[in-house]
């Protein structure tokens, strides 16, 4: 447990990844978190931090609290131990949609689209946070409430542009692919422009040339907008290929957390999830 | 090719926000309008205002009012009746207390009253969800229509036990009362319904419509991008409220005149503007107007063509408009759960490629 504080410590100032990018300080730091579910253990005294600018995965095989872990950051569970420090300050415990309002959105990793609604109105729903007109405003349809329902249009159109699913705007999400409807949540989670975006598993399901265009829209939405990013991911050439720091979870423990090239030579990763390779 | 999308190009996000983004749509919108304000009321009679018109303006508005709360933000109601009643007796209160103050004013502030009450019922909506809801709404019916008939204060202490509206004018023009005459009822029916059309219209298409949208097509997921789900779902109650308190108002004072609460807002009303709006269409303004003209012009013309015509039992034809509404509701719930006003998009839609779909 000392380790894992000296740890958060140590890497709370920024770093430059392999490709030149500056990385800056701790966005979030989950301190020693445990979550219980009864008698079950799903997290067990974890900690790890994610900086600012940053692609964070989380990796580990089934049932190791990866998905639990999200929740945790996006406040649907409350770990019964521990701390979670958003921008240098612990959170107290926050309802989910409190969480949103501090900049943080996710995706699910079974699609949590609006299926009554078209691909534009889910998308934005994405910006409910940022439309703060009045009922009586609204109900008659004035001036503001008008204004503000074109300016947050705009910047809806902006990300539909981005992940290329114009064609698509006025289609029920209902009537969609998975594949895109994959893209729609991750479009609906940028509207809300958050300073961190959660991932769970974006890719699972999709054939190479979706996981392609994925990984392509992870880049550019690290890269143009500055958006920090964790994710989960088990196809493992996406994760050691998009990330810059891997937290490697089995059973609700830590047992790796480093970059990709050390995870991947971490024995004690190798045995519990890479595996060894039959060539 | 009159009616047809092609070359309707939008250059600005709030021509592509119009409630009818096609011109002809809007045509024939301001005509029908044009033809409802200036034309009925000349040639209106006191049958066509009492059987269809009229009852079918307020029905629209109470339509209005549950498919916000259960066809936008999905939270079933089987408390309409009673939320009517609410309206109703609010009406009356303030018309007896405050008889100088202009009936129109009174139906708004019923209005506010419903709101009131149906917040304090939607209290329940935050902890349970779908069927028990449905069954807390039926305890909110049953509860309202004895409290009306338990205590005397709401009626006046009269000897009846009956509401009656007492004869108040605007302009000079008697809108409640026996002397008033069907245009004026009409009319006044008319101006609510439409304005709370407009009003319900611009609030669903509006961000508080998407927030009641979002906890309607999945809670936890519109929770995780930033809806209170306190504030969606209580201000769906309310504004339902509202709307439902506005068409018990107009129900009691311009149309009924005289209200026994267990008799004019049973529990057999509740369902009535259910079925409405699952006939018409959840989640559809459009929808409450189609519901509501079905349900109400439907006994009309079984009555016509069965009675009339064919020579039935009245009884019969009553019981069969039951076995029609049963079936139709069951129809609909199953195969089309967006009602007519879904049928007529899909129809639209179909038109678009006619005659050739590939």
């Amino acid at each position: 447990m000392m380790n894992a504080v000296a740890d958060t410590q140590a890497s709370s100032v920024g770093y430059t990844t392999a490709d030149g990018r500056d990385i800056g300080e701790v966005i979030l730091d989950l301190r020693n978190i445990t979550l219980r579910f009864g008698g079950v253990e799903a997290i067990k005294d974890i900690s790890f931090d994610i900086q600012e600018g940053e692609i964070r995965a989380i990796i580990g095989p089934n049932g190791a609290g990866k998905s639990s872990m999200l929740n945790v950051i996006s406040g649907f569970y409350v770990p019964q131990e521990g701390e979670v420090w958003f921008r240098g300050k612990p959170r107290p415990p926050l309802k989910p949609y409190q969480v949103a309002q501090q900049g943080i959105a996710r995706t699910f990793q079974n699609i949590a689209l609006f299926e009554g609604m078209s691909v534009l109105d889910n998308v934005m729903t994405g910006r409910l946070g940022k439309m703060r007109r009045g009922i009586l405003a609204q109900a008659l349809w004035v001036g503001p409430a008008r204004k503000e329902e074109v300016h947050n249009r705009e910047a809806v159109e902006r990300i539909i542009d981005f992940l290329e699913i114009q064609a698509i705007r006025k289609t029920p999400v209902s009537r969609l692919p998975y594949g895109l409807k994959k893209r729609v949540e991750l479009a609906r989670a940028l509207a809300a422009e958050p300073n961190l975006l959660l991932l769970d598993e974006p890719m699972a399901g999709m054939n190479v040339e979706e996981k392609e265009d994925m990984s392509r829209f992870i880049l550019d939405v690290n890269d143009e907008f500055g958006t920090t990013i964790a994710l989960i991911e088990h196809d493992m050439g996406v994760v050691m290929d998009l990330s810059d720091r891997v937290v490697v979870m089995d059973y609700g423990r830590k047992i790796g957390d480093g970059t990709p090239d050390v995870v991947r030579n971490d024995q004690v990763v190798i045995d519990a999830y890479l595996g060894v390779s039959h060539d | 090719m009159l009616y047809r999308e092609a070359g309707d190009f939008k250059t600005s996000y709030s021509l592509d926000n119009q409630t009818f983004p096609l011109k002809l749509d809007r045509i024939v919108f301001y005509l029908t309008l044009a033809v409802a304000f200036l034309v009925v009321p000349l040639v209106i009679n006191d049958y066509w205002a009492s059987a269809i018109l009229v009852p079918f303006l307020i029905y629209a508005i109470a339509a209005i009012g549950l498919n916000i709360l259960t066809g936008y933000c999905g939270q079933v109601s089987l408390g309409t009746g009673g939320f009517m009643a609410v309206g109703a007796y609010a009406c009356y209160k303030l018309m007896t207390a405050f008889p100088d103050v202009s009936i129109l004013l009174h139906i708004v502030g019923a209005g506010f009253v419903t709101m009131v009450v149906c917040t304090v019922f939607g209290l329940p909506s935050l902890r349970i969800k779908g069927f028990y809801l449905a069954v807390a709404t039926l305890a909110a019916q049953f509860f309202l229509v004895w409290l009306f008939n338990k205590v005397p204060w709401f009626y006046n202490n009269n000897a009846s036990g009956q509401i009656s509206a007492p004869e108040r004018t605007v302009f000079g023009v008697p809108l409640t009362g026996p002397n008033t005459e069907a245009w004026a009822m009409y009319l006044v029916c008319l101006t609510f319904c439409v304005a709370s059309a407009f009003i319900a219209r611009n609030l669903t298409r509006g961000s508080l419509g998407r927030r009641w949208m979002a906890i309607r097509d999945m809670d936890i997921a519109a929770e995780i991008i930033g809806v209170n789900p306190l504030t969606a779902k209580l201000s769906a109650f309310a504004l339902s409220g509202f709307f439902v308190g506005i068409s018990g108002a107009l129900f009691f004072s311009v149309y009924l005149g005289a209200a026994e609460v267990g008799e004019s807002f049973g529990i057999d009303k509740s369902f009535l503007v259910l079925f409405m709006i699952i006939i018409g269409g959840l989640g559809s303004i459009f929808g409450c107007f189609a519901g509501a003209a079905f349900l109400v012009v439907l006994p009309v013309v079984l009555k016509f063509i069965g009675v009339d015509i064919l020579g039935w039992a009245p009884d019969l034809v009553a019981h069969l408009r039951l076995v029609i509404v049963g079936g139709l509701i069951m129809f609909f719930l199953i195969k089309e759960p967006h009602g007519l006003a879904q049928l007529w998009r899909v129809m639209k839609e179909k038109l678009r490629l006619w005659p050739f779909p590939h």
